[in-house]
């Protein structure tokens, strides 16, 4: 299996009120292409941090973090952005829509970033898969909670991207849209082809994944295969 | 477990290269604008009165400038105007006679006029002409062809504000001197004239060749001579009057050429339109204050939905000309909208400055003033929204996980330090523009910065004490209001930056026009004279005062006047002076003539500050002479300092003995310089004398008397002087408020967009409050006394500001006393604090009357 991401080595440590703070400590793990994972551990564990590093939406105090072959400690924050234009999408835990523009114009934007073609087709395509056709001229404020993360994840699958990361995807929801929603991520992933690291609390949702990984004080305590292959 | 395998061969290559698609960021500078475009319109209302004020002012600036250009000759009326206090000499007639095509003179001075119908009496310039003067334009009359008939026979022209004021008719006779006239017309406008001069001065048109008969022409008599010539068409005027230059100097004449008084013109309406535009500046000022506050608001609110579009790959660079794109489009609207309302209130200008104005003023848009407008608009908003823009910069897309604490303001960031220095420079260009002196302007900018600096210093302040001050034995409503001052996401510094600048421009715009007014309001108390009498010849001088005792007036002051100039100054001459600016002695000591008195002693307003006072001269000595102490400062004489005084032809050399402080705020005889006695006794000289009438009918009586008996002699009613002035005051004091009309009205923009951005930071936590189950009553407390603290203290330090600002104004400036009144300063700072607590509580209406909910919801 072909790594899309690489975690040599990883820290990250912060100065607060004049003392040092470690947050994650020497995290070692690889990624294969196509795989689902899942990271897990308490509040306060550092997965989201972990989460931010591996997507380049931070740099790291010290390690590697190689995302399809390409080293994002030594990339400036705009590249690290051209980056995850082209490879990467996200899911968040409170959906994060862009409040101004519709349902539609929010699956387009990354496409529309790309420059490329047909984009108005494809996304209204990509809405129809998460069943939110009809909703396109809608603004986020004018969605519920479910309807909101699915068109988060239209958007999150319109750039095809290699890698999708999910932050809580169905923290704010509840059992019944999340159950549909972790159905759709799965789904989309795999019709996709995309890797999936997802961070969660939620033991039954990690489970659904290849492989589980175990953050306990910013350390890596465990890495599982879930037997899901 | 088997481990993934690195395979570089399968990587795709990132474009990191990507070009910016301008188009692309439009679209979603567009977009984003859409649920807040209100709020931006209000944030940018607040440039709108300032550049509307300025772009009045610059299209009443270009107009005029077009309208002194067309009408320049009927200003003037004549090709060439040569003026002088004396009938030339033979050699400069020979050489004035000949020139031009027509030729026309006038004799112009000041004399009492009696209206024989109503024995009406009043002071008017008298002015006898001979010849078709003027040769551009008309004296305006009623009837039409008073204007030329009046000089066929023994008629006047008389200004019609006279006519109203005695109730006379065309066709009723004045007498002037000894002679009577008939009214051949009522004058509107002769060329050159303004509706406050003709106030001031109401002219009366006789022929020349009656000048005689009226007895008025007499040796000591103060008479303008004038000249009008209209010349060849194909004449050089500024190589013919560089010709007769020296000559016409040497003699102590002037000169007037159309293009003289277009300068001349121009600059006296330069003065101003500066004026003007620096009160257009201050709004404008204060409203970018309102666009920084309020994009860093806006800026903040934004942070989610940039760091949204930073994870999915939008540029740092991109984010920022997203928001750049979307400021300077409101900001375009905004200066449309100041241009399009600018070009409407310069008609109402017109009709405010008429009166000041000799022309005809025509209205009409002035694109230039438009474009410049518009541009200024554009500039303002950008600049002073880069501040917070440039953090966009800063703004990571971690915030999409978490929220960030970290500051995307750095102080470190030298984009930042760059804006700064763009703030100041061009504040300081500006200030430039409209000042025309590099001092001024930097005075004035780093005025702007002590106040901003002085203004952020307290709420730094405010912010540290309150947090120590706040005692948990408070209730807790005051607990929360005060905690507001400090908690996170305050908005104590910006509010008080914004209120209190606001406060202080407005605040010293008040101050000084009250200073300006207070200073020329004169007292007219029981013993202070209001009533001048002057050209009284010196045969009869008792005879006068003696008329007057008998008419049960008392003399407070009686003295000789005798009109003279400076020749030399240290044996410098006015060409001397005019070589070596080094000198620096102001050419106007040379050109201006002097009345100078002679007497032995002081008077009550003077006050002797060097040198000792000699009252008498000593046959034979040089001549000591007492010097006022502005003249000295301008002439650049001290102690023992040598002056060459012309006396009417006879050369008399004189030394400064004494520098005098003269109060001159005091109705009283003051003079420049004052001689000893045993010098002036035998120059030709006239007299001045002051009175007190304690009523409009003593006075009436009093002058028909005199001017019957005395036909030369001259008087003023102080009385009536009052009255034109006090009407002057209150035009000048409109036109004031005018143009400070537009501070006010955009400080209040600022207040209420300050005041309403701030509820969105409140919105959450008011909600929370109530939804925990706090009334509206504890949340309304809440809000008015965080709203009246910060009120009360901007608009403290704002005046407090003004305080300083008008004192330095006062001081270095216009050069008056200055004193505060304290109950409009404490109306303003009542106001002030009463209008941020209401706009505050008007704001928190929205939260407090809906359920939690709605609001919440309103706000996903």
């Amino acid at each position: 299996m072909e790594t899309i991401l690489n975690i040599q080595n990883l820290n990250k440590t912060y100065k607060s009120a004049g003392r040092v703070l470690t947050v994650l400590d020497d995290i070692n793990f690889s990624i294969g292409t196509g795989s689902t994972n899942a990271i897990v551990g308490p509040s306060g564990s550092g997965k989201t941090t972990l989460l931010g590093l591996c997507a380049g939406l931070d740099s790291a105090s010290s390690g590697i973090v190689e995302l399809n072959g390409i080293g994002l400690g030594n990339l400036g924050e705009d590249k690290r952005a051209q980056v995850r234009n082209q490879y990467v999408g996200f899911i968040f835990q409170n959906f994060q829509l862009l409040p101004t523009l519709t349902a539609l114009e929010n699956v387009m934007v990354p496409l529309e970033l790309r420059g490329e073609k047909n984009i108005k087709a494809r996304s209204q395509d990509l809405l129809d898969k998460v069943g939110l056709a009809d909703r396109g001229h809608h603004y986020p404020a004018q969605l519920s909670g479910g309807e909101q993360q699915r068109v988060s994840l239209a958007r999150a699958f319109s750039n095809s991207p290699k890698i999708l990361f999910a932050d809580e995807p169905t923290g704010n929801l509840d059992a019944e849209t999340s159950e549909k929603v972790v159905k759709l991520i799965f789904d989309l992933n795999r019709e996709a082809g995309t890797t999936l690291v997802l961070v969660t609390h939620d033991l039954e949702l990690a489970a659904k994944t290849h492989r589980i990984i175990k953050i306990k004080g910013g350390k890596l305590v465990a890495d599982e295969r879930t037997g899901n292959e | 477990m088997k481990e993934p395998v690195m395979n570089n061969q399968h990587m795709d290559t990132v474009n990191y290269n990507r070009k910016i698609n301008f188009a692309w960021l439009f679209k979603m500078a567009l977009r984003d604008s859409r649920r807040n475009r209100s709020r931006l319109l209000l944030f940018i209302s607040s440039i709108v009165f300032g550049i509307g004020a300025l772009v009045a002012i610059y299209s009443f600036k270009y107009n005029i400038q077009n309208d002194i250009n067309d009408q320049a000759a009927t200003l003037i009326g004549a090709d060439l105007t040569i003026t002088g206090n004396k009938v030339p000499d033979a050699k400069l007639k020979a050489l004035i006679d000949p020139l031009g095509n027509e030729r026309s003179q006038e004799r112009s001075f000041a004399s009492m006029i009696y209206f024989t119908k109503n024995k009406g009496t009043r002071l008017v310039q008298v002015r006898a002409l001979e010849g078709n003067f003027p040769y551009y334009g008309t004296l305006e009359t009623v009837p039409l062809q008073a204007g030329t008939n009046f000089k066929k026979g023994k008629y006047a022209l008389v200004d019609k504000t006279l006519m109203l004021q005695f109730n006379a008719k065309v066709n009723d006779s004045i007498k002037v001197g000894n002679i009577t006239f008939v009214i051949a017309g009522l004058l509107n406008k002769a060329p050159g004239q303004t509706g406050i001069s003709s106030g001031i001065a109401p002219v009366v048109y006789i022929p020349l060749r009656y000048l005689e008969q009226t007895g008025l022409a007499k040796l000591g008599s103060r008479i303008t001579y004038s000249y009008f010539y209209k010349l060849k068409r194909n004449q050089n005027v500024s190589k013919l009057v560089k010709k007769l230059e020296p000559k016409l100097d040497k003699d102590g004449f002037n000169y007037e050429t159309i293009e003289t008084r277009k300068e001349n013109t121009g600059r006296a309406f330069a003065d101003l339109s500066r004026f003007l535009s620096l009160v257009g500046f201050i709004a404008l000022l204060l409203g970018c204050v309102g666009v920084a506050s309020a994009i860093n608001i806006y800026i903040r609110e934004k942070i989610q939905s940039i760091a949204i579009m930073r994870c999915m790959g939008v540029k740092a660079s991109e984010a920022f000309l997203i928001y750049l794109i979307q400021i300077t489009g409101i900001g375009l609207i905004g200066s449309f909208a100041g241009a399009l309302l600018g070009s409407g209130i310069q008609h109402l200008l017109p009709l405010v400055l008429k009166d000041f104005l000799p022309i005809t003023i025509s209205v009409g848009i002035s694109w230039m003033a438009v474009w410049q407008g518009i541009l200024l608009g554009i500039i303002i908003s950008v600049l002073f929204a880069l501040l917070p823009l440039i953090s966009i910069r800063n703004i990571s897309p971690l915030n999409t996980l978490r929220l960030s604490v970290d500051d995307i303001t750095t102080i470190k960031d030298p984009l930042r330090w760059m804006v700064y220095l763009l703030v100041l420079l061009f504040i300081t260009s500006f200030s430039y523009l409209q000042l025309d002196s590099w001092m001024g302007a930097g005075i004035f900018t780093i005025g702007i910065a002590i106040a901003f600096l002085i203004l952020t210093a307290i709420a730094w302040l405010l912010i540290r004490f309150t947090r120590l001050l706040v005692m948990s034995s408070w209730s807790y409503i005051w607990r929360q209001g005060f905690a507001n001052l400090y908690r996170p996401n305050n908005q104590t510094i910006i509010l008080t930056v914004s209120i209190g600048l606001s406060t202080a421009f407005i605040c010293t715009l008040f101050l000084i026009q009250q200073l300006l007014i207070g200073q020329v309001t004169l007292s007219t108390g029981a013993n202070q004279s209001n009533m001048i009498l002057f050209d009284i010849q010196s045969p009869q001088e008792k005879a006068v005062a003696n008329l007057t005792r008998k008419q049960g007036l008392p003399i407070l002051s009686q003295v000789p006047i005798i009109t003279m100039r400076i020749d030399k100054v240290n044996g410098k001459t006015a060409t001397d002076v005019k070589k070596d600016t080094t000198l620096r002695i102001s050419p106007r000591v040379f050109t201006y003539e002097y009345r100078v008195t002679y007497r032995d002693s002081l008077t009550s307003s003077e006050k002797i500050t060097s040198g000792s006072w000699i009252g008498k001269s000593e046959p034979g000595k040089e001549i000591p002479v007492s010097a006022e102490e502005r003249f000295a400062e301008r002439a650049k004489v001290k102690i023992g300092d040598k002056l060459l005084f012309n006396v009417q032809g006879i050369m008399m050399s004189a030394y400064v003995s004494s520098i005098r402080k003269v109060n001159w705020n005091k109705i009283s005889t003051n003079f420049q310089i004052v001689f000893p006695t045993g010098v002036l006794e035998d120059a030709p000289q006239f007299h001045v004398l002051l009175t007190h009438v304690p009523s409009n009918a003593v006075s009436a009586k009093f002058q028909q008397i005199v001017v019957q008996q005395f036909p030369n002699v001259s008087i003023i009613d102080l009385g009536l002087v009052l009255n034109v002035l006090d009407e002057l005051l209150n035009k000048i004091g409109y036109v004031i408020k005018f143009m400070s009309g537009f501070s006010i009205i955009t400080g209040i923009i600022v207040l209420i967009s300050s005041v309403r951005i701030s509820k969105y930071q409140r919105i959450q936590e008011s909600v929370l409050l109530r939804t925990l189950g706090a009334s509206r009553k504890q949340i309304f407390a809440i809000t008015a006394l965080e709203y009246l603290f910060l009120g009360a203290l901007s608009a403290l330090t704002g005046i407090v500001i003004a305080i300083g600002s008008s004192w330095l104004l006062a001081k270095y400036n216009f050069d008056m006393p200055y004193n505060v009144s304290l109950l409009p300063v404490g109306i303003i700072f009542i106001v002030i604090t009463l209008l941020t607590v209401i706009i505050g509580l008007l704001n928190s209406r929205g939260i407090l009357n809906k359920p939690p909910l709605e609001i919440l919801r309103s706000n996903t």
